[in-house]
């Protein structure tokens, strides 16, 4: 038991080390669910950890990962697939990795996928590692398992059409929906495999190794300019639950601090049935306060992602805005405020913005000068005393001049300026970035991931 | 360790799935947890998977009674807790006419002018109890604290009355849609569930019980279909409801196979958004003129 415990330990500092807020209550709230279950299924005792650890469903691919260290399926290769490796051994010694036996191994998982049983895929996907993803010879220290050289070889994606065709020839669906079949079953078991090679990693070398590097941090935590491609869509997904819950956050605390000064005529009306005393008070109603926001981006390649981001949140909460404009650059202006349509699709919209950024680039290098006296020539009537101006970019202008006396006047005239700068705090002023300067005349707040930009936008309205 | 309303994760599965609710191995594991550690159990996920459902199912299958809280913005203790009759208790003190005051107090104060409200009521009751407090991400922050007290020691203080103790644990449901984070000391005292879509296999089953009259190949279809559409970036992807809505939907119009014809007509059953209907239309038309 004692090594148990010690393994549960080491799962929860694991967990806390990877951003879970484990309380030492709920530690032990886990031990009591894991006694009153049984321990005869691996998945019990999953959903008896994750029932009482994990509260927020971001952090559950955390913890299913880390799970699968601590926890891991098997051990080694296993026993499942001795047999068929003392079969191959007896054949011929070293024959466990070679052409023949590859094409082997895929007739095989071609057949797998066919019929899509988890359990043979799962121990398919162990064995794929286990022979074409070794890496022998590397040192003591190095991984020596990789599911990248093994997917390499084994290449589930080759085997998608042939799937599509056995699939479309049991009169499985249209062909469309064939192919997206294929193309799900062929990712899940690359990422079987790749669990697969962490384990295997993770035994070799100790969970705690493996938690450290192989674990990403939720989608709310990833910076928008190191973010993959898969997880950009991830956050696209999120954009439009995030403005909600926004909305519906700004809506109760507005609500809450909704009473404005006495309607002194509606209380003395009401006290006439009451006979003159005012039992209850009638307030007039606080009118919300909306400015019209002016939002200046740069779409350059290093931070169009995050600029994109940024305007689907701002323009999905366009409510609390009494009006929106929006504008691009790279070395001259572009509005691009016609593209927001109201009720129109965040993919398109991005799609469009995306085709529209040539407009907004005339040599292709970024020039923040260029950009803001541009601005100031031609959209100086955007601003107001009534606006807001909203900057995002990174501030790094190749070392071009900064007109610093251009973005001051559109500083002081409008309501208000902020600038959201999506670089970790410590870069700024490194290399061309020209943050320190700009920041003196604008506040300049760092906005690295999705958590930040919600705050962000939260704060100012 | 035997408890009070499932005796094992198997049997929890199971007497739901009588109670007419077909619950996965995560749902009726987490619920065999809640009610053998006596713990609140939350209920997060996507609008329309069922998170109410599973109270009411919970109810259903043990054969208890469910109080419900609904909560909404501005509910306070009056509402969700108890209040007094003042009315009934300014009748009394006028009946009672040249009685001494002391002796009115008395009597003013007792279980006649109390009105309970659901989580007194929860808390009372001496059978078995299903207590499910609905939404309570629409709660004010003020809410929260109220039900903090209520869920970790299932007790009630009234000032005149003294604390009221549970006599007997209610099995409580928090259902959220995750519209405002709730409070880390709520979530502590909880075991946490997220529900989200189920797999192909499960909807259908759930399709085909929920509605009669539809045809197998029918709600596999369907089922596939809204799975496609699951996979597109809509601003609502449907939920199980939409589809068990669709499926009655065509059993209505009597339309035996999801042809495109039939889909156009009634695609308004699934998605509720005009951006989502033309993407929908549009990635769809794509995928019939490849075929």
């Amino acid at each position: 038991m004692s090594g148990l415990l010690d393994r549960h330990i080491g799962f929860v500092e694991a967990l806390r080390e990877a951003g879970l807020a484990v309380s030492l209550a709920e530690d032990l709230d886990a031990l009591t669910a894991l006694q009153s279950v049984t321990w005869d299924s691996r998945e019990v005792v999953r959903t008896a950890y994750a029932a009482t650890l994990v509260k927020r469903q971001a952090q559950r691919p955390t913890f299913d990962s880390l799970f699968d260290l601590w926890f891991p399926r098997l051990v080694g290769d296993g026993a499942a697939t001795d047999a068929a490796e003392a079969d191959e051994d007896s054949d011929a010694g070293t024959v466990r990795d070679s052409g023949e036996a590859l094409q082997e191994f895929r007739d095989e998982l071609l057949e797998a996928l066919i019929t899509n049983e988890e359990d043979r895929l799962r121990q398919l996907a162990g064995e794929a590692v286990g022979r074409f993803g070794a890496m022998p010879g590397r040192a003591e220290g190095e991984s020596s398992w990789s599911s990248y050289a093994a997917m390499k070889r084994v290449d589930p994606d080759g085997l998608v059409f042939a799937l599509m065709q056995a699939l479309l020839a049991s009169g499985e669906g249209d062909e469309e929906s064939a192919r997206a079949t294929a193309n799900g079953r062929a990712e899940a078991f690359t990422r079987l495999a790749e669990g697969d090679a962490r384990r295997r990693i993770a035994e070799q070398k100790g969970p705690e190794h493996v938690a450290r590097i192989a674990v990403r941090p939720t989608i709310d935590r990833i910076d928008f300019i190191n973010a993959r491609r898969g997880e950009l869509a991830d956050m696209r997904r999120e954009i439009y639950p995030l403005a909600r819950r926004l909305a519906t956050r700004l809506t109760q605390e507005h609500h809450a601090r909704r009473r404005g000064p006495l309607d002194f005529r509606r209380t003395v009306r009401a006290s006439i049935s009451t006979g003159g005393v005012p039992l209850t008070t009638h307030h007039k109603p606080k009118r919300p306060h909306r400015t019209e926001l002016v939002v200046l981006c740069d779409v350059s390649g290093s931070v169009a992602n995050f600029a994109q981001f940024t305007l689907l949140l701002v323009f999905a909460l366009r409510e609390q805005f009494a009006g929106m404009r929006a504008f691009t650059f790279v070395d001259t202006v572009h509005e691009v405020t016609s593209y927001f349509r109201p009720g129109a699709d965040p993919v398109d919209v991005l799609a469009d913005l995306g085709a529209s950024a040539s407009q907004a680039a005339l040599w292709g290098r970024t020039n923040y000068g260029r950009a803001f006296t541009k601005f100031q020539d031609e959209y100086a009537a955007a601003l107001g005393p009534k606006s807001s101006l909203l900057i995002l970019g990174d501030a790094r202008s190749n070392y071009s001049d900064l007109a610093l006396p251009a973005l001051r006047e559109m500083a002081d005239s409008a309501r208000h300026a902020w600038w959201l700068n999506p670089e970790s705090s410590r870069q700024w002023g490194t290399g061309d970035s020209a943050a320190r300067e700009y920041a003196e005349l604008v506040p300049m707040v760092e906005c690295r991931n999705l958590t930040q930009l919600a705050e962000f936008v939260h704060d100012i309205l | 360790m035997t408890s009070a309303w499932f005796s094992s994760p198997d049997t929890a599965a199971k007497s739901l799935g009588e109670a007419g609710y077909l619950a996965d191995e995560a749902t009726a594991t987490t619920a065999y947890l809640a009610g053998a550690l006596e713990k609140p159990l939350l209920v997060e996920g996507p609008a329309g998977v069922g998170k109410t459902e599973l109270a009411k199912a919970v109810a259903r299958a043990t054969g208890a009674e469910l109080v419900r809280l609904q909560c909404y913005e501005g509910l306070d203790e009056a509402r969700a807790l108890y209040e007094w009759n003042y009315k009934k208790q300014l009748l009394r003190i006028q009946a009672a006419g040249d009685q001494a005051w002391e002796e009115t107090h008395d009597d003013i104060f007792t279980d006649e002018f109390l009105l309970t409200r659901p989580l007194l009521t929860a808390i009372r009751r001496s059978e078995p109890t299903v207590l499910l407090v609905d939404e309570v991400d629409k709660t004010d922050v003020e809410v929260e604290g109220l039900l903090l007290e209520v869920l970790s020691d299932f007790q009630v203080t009234i000032p005149e009355l003294g604390t009221v103790a549970a006599v007997r644990r209610p099995f409580v449901v928090l259902t959220s849609n995750a519209t405002r984070e709730l409070s880390e000391a709520v979530k502590r005292r909880c075991l946490y569930l997220h529900l989200d879509y189920p797999d192909a296999e499960r909807e259908r089953e759930i399709v085909l019980s929920q509605v009669p009259g539809v045809e197998d190949t029918l709600a596999a279809q369907l089922v596939e279909f809204v799975g496609r559409m699951r996979a597109l970036e809509l601003k609502k992807s449907p939920s199980i409801a939409e589809s068990v809505d669709w499926a009655r939907t065509l059993v209505a119009l009597q339309i035996g196979s999801l042809d495109e014809a039939a889909v156009a007509r009634t695609l308004g059953v699934v998605l509720k958004h005009a951006s989502d209907h033309d993407r929908a239309v549009r990635e769809l038309k794509l995928a019939a003129s490849r075929s």
